[in-house]
């Protein structure tokens, strides 16, 4: 080695400390910060739209009055707050709340499984849901409470979970090949189960089910928030602060492991979490399918692979891009409602293809 | 300290299912030392690297590094303690050069801390060494094999280790570039006082570079000690069981390996 090549070396890097490759923190903050307005700002649109029409003032006042430390003097009728604070607000933040735990939730089983199509479904855990979902709806009408579709499509998606992961583990190691195929084998047979129980179904009980097979908002209320809330910020604050872990996983384990990484504890804390995120999600809403992965590999083809950066985006950008299917859902027929899992495909595909097209490069 | 440091490997043995890669191997990497691994292919050279980083655990024996067995260390912890340059591995390829590199502070940072100014200053600085300073923005999907396994090296600088294991680090580059990262790597462990060991398959290149030579056979070790004591034809001819024949001759000192018999060139 040349002597002089690497004292040329050490005096440039001075000068190149300033330049950060691929985008810069201050460029990130600014990202975030600016997503973030979009998200309030989507969520007062959202709000402001429906059957009744709400002017943007009284919407602002209506919000803005909840705040603590913020009166503002009540020049709107009461209905009016109802159907924003009772009807509307519930329903948006949901949509929120549902998109953002779906889309990070893919960011993580894309990362942990090293593979750009990895979603729930590839654990059975979107089957599992749905099959407790079903045995829910056909559970006999006195045993029937309200909670009882969310509770099963729940202990469906956990069940399934354990099923899969005590199948594929072999020894002291979670090799994510087996996850992948004892996913895929347990999703087919609850599908096959959730299949005949829907064709053995009753005509009062079908359309109840394919809604929740396809997705939708309707019905929200505050309760839904508040149980699904603890959930979001449990789960994706733990996936947040495995963001460098998850970026140095995207090696082989062999390296992760040579770089201080746990490998095996921190694949199942990151499963366990994105799993808690899709059973909450899905369980009072049913199945939107595609957020999971349209969202964050939008993000990646923008913004790049960093999941420091990808999993905080993609919280965000799922949050706006589920508000606004949401609206477009039940807004597209109004009076009637199109379930909110067909409109995140129809909308999303094209939406993606055209990223796809423009951008050519490698994204995962 | 100064006895302490390095590497011990006790009779050493370990297999993949049932078959025995490594068979009671031992040997010493002392602080300030660079040893070569040599031998033929599925020796087991790299799987000694493997065991060194605990990747796979030793069946039986003890390995220690600075003293310490490596099976009581926590992973996070042998990570700061020794660093790993793999064999041509397969990387995330929308990961930029940078990105990669800087990986090699991970085993060095808290859950909740972020890389500080200093640490993108040793990224720069390693980065610098290796010569991948223009690459820094580049996405590894479209860098070549030579250009990735600096990368590897750059990486393994910033993690910083007192032992550090190289898998072939040269496989891929270019005669010019193998003498400038063999070179950095004996200045770094001579004046840093690392304890290097190197896995490499150009005997030449082990020759000139390493004070010592392990000649590594069928999963025992063959040979030991300078390289003019292992680079010999007989033992040569005993490993590789080379049929046209190999010549050894003394270049600076140091063993130089010729293919074709021992007869003079016209």
């Amino acid at each position: 080695m040349k002597p002089d090549a690497a004292a040329k070396g050490s005096e440039t890097g001075q000068k190149l400390s300033s330049f950060r490759p691929y985008p810069g923190r201050r460029r990130r903050a600014l990202v975030l910060g600016i997503m973030a307005l979009v998200l309030i700002l989507v969520i007062v649109l959202a709000t402001a739209f429906g059957s009744v029409k709400i002017p943007m003032a009284t919407i602002s006042g209506i919000l803005l009055d909840r705040l603590p430390l913020v009166d503002i003097p009540r020049t709107w009728a009461g209905t009016l707050e109802t159907i924003i604070m009772d009807i509307r607000l519930p329903r948006v933040l949901l949509a929120g709340l549902v998109g953002a735990a779906l889309a990070i939730a893919g960011a993580t089983y894309q990362g942990l499984f090293r593979n750009p199509l990895a979603d729930p479904y590839f654990i059975g855990v979107v089957q599992g849901a749905a099959l407790g979902a079903v045995i829910g709806f056909l559970l006999p009408i006195g045993a029937r409470g309200e909670m009882m579709v969310p509770l099963f499509a729940f202990l469906g998606a956990v069940v399934s979970i354990f099923v899969v992961y005590s199948l594929a583990r072999v020894g002291k190691s979670l090799p994510m090949t087996t996850l992948i195929l004892a996913g895929v084998a347990l999703g087919a047979f609850f599908g096959s189960l959730v299949s005949y129980l829907v064709i053995n179904s009753g005509a009062s009980q079908i359309h109840g089910i394919i809604f929740w097979l396809m997705g939708s908002f309707s019905l929200t209320r505050w309760l839904e928030v508040w149980l699904v809330l603890p959930c979001v910020i449990v789960g994706v604050g733990v996936i947040m602060l495995f963001a460098r872990q998850l970026n140095v996983m995207q090696l082989d384990e062999e390296q992760a492991q040579q770089l201080g990484i746990n490998v095996e504890r921190t694949k199942i804390l990151l499963l366990a979490m994105a799993v808690l995120l899709t059973a909450a999600a899905v369980s009072f809403v049913g199945i939107i399918g595609f957020v999971g992965i349209i969202v964050p590999h939008a993000v990646r083809l923008i913004w790049g692979a960093d999941h420091r950066f990808l999993l905080p985006l993609s919280v965000l950008a799922g949050a706006i891009f589920m508000i606004l299917a949401d609206l477009l859902a039940r807004s597209l027929l109004a009076p009637t409602e199109v379930p909110v899992g067909i409109i995140t495909a129809l909308v999303g595909a094209p939406f993606f293809i055209y990223l796809l097209r423009r951008r050519r490069r490698v994204i995962f | 300290m100064a006895e302490m440091a390095g590497i011990e490997v006790q009779n050493v043995s370990l297999g993949y299912g049932r078959r025995k890669v490594l068979d009671g191997i031992s040997f010493n990497v002392a602080a300030g030392e660079m040893v070569g691994l040599i031998g033929p292919n599925g020796g087991g050279k790299s799987t000694v690297i493997r065991a060194l980083s605990r990747v796979i655990p030793a069946k039986s024996g003890k390995i220690a590094v600075n003293g310490r067995d490596i099976n009581r260390i926590p992973r996070d912890e042998l990570a700061k303690l020794v660093g790993v340059v793999p064999q041509i591995p397969l990387l995330p390829s929308a990961f930029t050069a940078f990105e990669i590199v800087l990986m090699g502070c991970n085993p060095h940072l808290g859950l909740l801390q972020q890389e500080s100014a200093a640490d993108y200053e040793r990224v720069w600085q390693a980065m610098a060494l290796t010569q991948t300073r223009d690459l820094a923005k580049r996405r590894v999907g479209e860098l070549s094999g030579g250009e990735i396994q600096s990368l590897l090296i750059a990486r393994v600088l910033v993690q910083a280790t007192r032992v550090v294991l190289l898998d072939e680090p040269t496989a891929n580059l270019d005669i010019n570039r193998q003498v400038e990262v063999l070179g950095l790597i004996r200045r770094l462990c001579l004046e840093e006082k690392l304890s290097v060991l190197v896995a490499l398959h150009d005997l030449n290149l082990a020759s000139q570079y390493c004070d010592r030579l392990i000649l590594i056979s069928e999963g025992k070790i063959y040979a030991e000690g300078t390289p003019a004591q292992v680079i010999t034809q007989e033992n040569l001819k005993a490993v590789y069981g080379v049929k046209g024949g190999v010549s050894v001759r003394l270049a600076n000192g140091r063993p130089v390996v010729l293919p074709g018999d021992d007869t003079p060139s016209p």
